[in-house]
């Protein structure tokens, strides 16, 4: 039960961050049709960003000029590349991002170096919150979850409440009849990006320090929003939240399951050991298979349910 | 994504007589006697020995060549773009890496010039696997499921050592000794031609493939799907087929990687190796058929030559990529065959002085470039180790501003100029274009 509970939490903490990264990348790959593969880089600049300013600045500048930097990356990737290469289609596109991606782990590695920076998390925050069955619930979760809450909120309300916000969902199911009511598409394009940037620098920034500050982070984390995605359902900002939050949770449980499929053998009588047929396949424990668990939905998913959980449309 | 460019090619072999054959074939036989002559040019008299880098690095543009292409055969021919073509690379090398293992051990026999053959059968057979649920989708989310795959595919290698050695990887040794022209392979140079052989090989099956109905009916789903629905046939099938022959190819290519390294480690089939391949095609040109060759063989060059330079020669190859999708989205090989119509009506010779002219700043910006990334990687890597920055005998200290100065000076001034230029280029070559058709109009 304890670990159960506190396991729920981590994977509220962990499913609101992708959130954060995810609600960008839905609106960008529904919009303009774009599967970003530079968002989850994005995240990491944002993280990195995050670094050097708080070496100078303090963590709380950091906090809102980091996701500013990689609001203006955003809008410069979209004006001056996205913009031109859509002329010669999706999959043009798609590779551009790819490019984009694979130059900022580069550039990444280049300026900050190979191995993890020391990104921590402010002594403010540093101490445990509350306790529960013994064990600490750190301040810094807490933050995190109050952050990616109040930009969900904040999302929520810019969407479903601006002008700007009603145009973007139109735009979202009917970018042509969008544009033919006089709504300037590109320029909304450009603020989706370039928002959908910021969000994702923001995750980096209050996700860096809780995980890890390196040039492979980029790597870990862009498939997992893509599942996310996918899950969620093109379209859907709600879809997106519960698979977010389904992602970070099965993700966090998958992680304190200790056991394999040989061990659920032999509490039904069969006992197995190395020399049996599949021995190797069956000792692997759960927490293993859990990082491959994504993947696997993934590919379910764009096999029986293309459209996702509450998604409108075929991916 | 262009047309798939025909004529000229091994086809000539099976259609024409023996003259119009070797006319026709004229720019492959010249690739060959280069891929043959090649070693030779760098053999060492004093020692009586191949330059073992030389070689080494003209077996990897061999194989490479090889995954370029069968990429291209999903790519280019049917307009599927895979994130986890390696998948099938590095899995042919481990089916051969164990039969070479299993040779040696003699409990079966095969002879050594056969052996990638083994590959190809175990790429062909994990495609026929991973292709059904991977084709049953096109375009972006075919992307994904392949994306996805590669990353299982990775992961699973990394769990069962059995089949996949772990982290360590499956050594071999190509040293059988059951070789049909009674060669030992033991010397690099030898290896070496059996890669052009097989190499020359796989490419001229990818040719003819192209030639038969399931290469056409590939170019049409990539086209128009709905269309080549209508004709009858099934997209998915076309696809699926399509799919699994390029896993053969990529899994000869993973054969042949096998026996130039003699081990086969999770990297072969791991997602960078994928994106070499895409990379690679792109850069050569997705659109024709003879592209990818130019890629792989410009990647390999850079990957070798460079990166004896400077550690940072990815970096290079990125920006070359998005160069290339941003400003000529045929590859290298589109580039090349723009300039056709202009050289049909001999006007080539009135590109040289625009040409000229975009040279000095474009070659300014790239000094530019080149040096903010050298200074960026010496801060970060070459400082570590100590190093001192060289440059034309004199010695730079990077930590000050005035180097850094100039070359972001050099970058953006060049890369002014550079548009300026451009544009001036771009009148040129539009008025020969039009002459151009205006000619062709007439004639």
């Amino acid at each position: 039960m304890e670990v159960f509970l506190v396991s729920t939490l981590n994977g509220l903490v962990y499913g609101m961050l992708l959130f954060m990264l995810a609600s960008g990348l839905t609106l960008i790959f529904s919009m303009m049709g774009v599967l970003n593969f530079a968002h989850a880089s994005i995240y990491m600049l944002g993280a990195y960003f995050a670094y050097d300013i708080s070496r100078t600045l303090g963590f709380w500048s950091a906090l809102v000029l980091a996701p500013a930097l990689c609001f203006l990356v955003g809008a410069v990737v979209e004006m001056y590349g996205l913009r031109r290469v859509h002329r010669n289609g999706h999959i043009a596109e798609l590779l551009f991002t790819f490019g984009i991606a694979f130059i900022i782990e580069k550039a990444v590695q280049m300026i900050w170096g190979l191995l993890p920076v020391p990104y921590r998390v402010p002594a403010v925050l540093d101490l445990p919150l509350f306790t529960i069955y013994g064990t600490n619930f750190h301040a810094y979760r807490g933050f995190m979850l109050l952050i990616s809450v109040l930009m969900f909120v904040a999302i929520w309300l810019g969407l479903t409440r601006t002008r700007i916000g009603m145009v973007i969902q139109a735009a979202l199911t009917h970018p042509e009849m969008a544009s033919a009511l006089g709504h300037n598409v590109p320029r909304i394009f450009t603020l989706v990006f370039a928002s959908g940037a910021a969000l994702a620098g923001l995750a980096g920034v209050i996700g860096g320090n809780y995980f890890v500050t390196e040039p492979s982070m980029a790597y870990t984390m862009g498939p997992i929003v893509f599942v996310v995605v996918v899950f969620g359902g093109l379209g859907s900002l709600a879809g997106c939240f519960i698979a977010s939050l389904f992602m970070g949770l099965v993700q966090t449980y998958a992680v304190v399951i200790d056991y394999s499929l040989a061990d659920l053998l032999t509490s039904a009588g069969v006992a197995i050991n190395t020399a049996s047929p599949w021995a190797e396949i069956l000792t692997v424990p759960i927490p293993r298979i859990g990082a491959l668990l994504p993947f696997l939905l993934l590919i379910l998913i764009l096999l029986f349910r293309p459209r996702g959980l509450l998604g409108t449309r075929d991916t | 994504m262009s047309t798939q460019t025909s004529g000229a090619g091994i086809g000539g072999l099976v259609t024409g007589g023996a003259g119009v054959a070797l006319r026709r074939n004229a720019l492959w036989l010249i690739c060959l006697a280069i891929a043959l002559v090649m070693p030779w040019l760098f053999f060492d008299f004093t020692t009586g020995r191949h330059s073992g880098f030389v070689v080494s690095m003209l077996s990897q543009m061999g194989l490479m060549i090889v995954l370029a292409m069968s990429f291209n055969m999903l790519m280019g021919q049917a307009g599927l773009l895979s994130f986890g073509h390696a998948v099938f690379f590095g899995f042919g090398g481990y089916c051969t890496a164990h039969a070479l293992n299993a040779i040696k051990a003699e409990t079966m026999w095969l002879p050594v010039e056969l052996v990638p053959l083994v590959g190809g059968a175990g790429g062909l057979v994990f495609a026929l696997v991973l292709g059904y649920p991977a084709t049953k989708q096109r375009a972006t989310a075919f992307a994904m499921i392949t994306l996805a795959i590669g990353e299982l595919v990775t992961a699973c290698a990394l769990m069962f050592k059995l089949f996949f050695g772990g982290e360590g990887g499956v050594s071999t040794d190509r040293m059988i000794d059951t070789s049909l022209f009674g060669f030992s392979y033991s010397q690099s140079i030898q290896v070496y031609y059996l890669v052009v052989a097989w190499t020359v090989i796989a490419v001229a099956l990818m040719w003819l493939q192209t030639q038969t109905p399931l290469g056409r009916m590939a170019n049409a789903c990539r086209d128009n799907f709905e269309r080549a629905q209508f004709v009858g046939y099934d997209p998915r099938r076309v696809r699926y087929w399509q799919f699994a022959l390029s896993g053969f190819f990529a899994g000869i290519g993973g054969a042949l990687y096998a026996l130039v390294y003699e081990i086969v480690t999770f990297d072969t089939l791991a997602a960078p190796m994928s994106g070499n391949a895409l990379l690679m095609a792109y850069i050569g040109g997705a659109g024709g058929f003879f592209g990818p060759v130019l890629g792989a063989i410009l990647v390999v060059l850079l990957q070798s030559g460079v990166s004896l330079l400077s550690s940072a020669w990815l970096v290079y190859v990125g920006v070359l990529f998005i160069i290339m999708v941003m400003f000529a989205p045929g590859g290298m090989i589109g580039l090349i065959g723009a300039h056709k119509p202009i050289a049909r009506i001999g006007r080539l010779r009135a590109l040289m002085v625009p040409y000229a002219r975009m040279l000095v700043p474009a070659l300014l910006a790239l000094l530019g470039f080149v040096l903010l990334v050298e200074f960026a990687t010496f801060m970060t890597i070459g400082a570590a180790q100590g190093k001192k920055f060289k440059l034309f005998a004199g010695e730079l200290d990077p930590a000050t501003a005035l180097p850094w100065l100039i070359a972001g000076g050099a970058l953006v001034l060049g890369g002014l100029w550079l548009r300026r230029e451009a544009r001036a280029f771009r009148v040129v070559w539009d008025g020969l274009m039009a002459e151009a058709k205006a000619r062709g109009a007439a004639a």
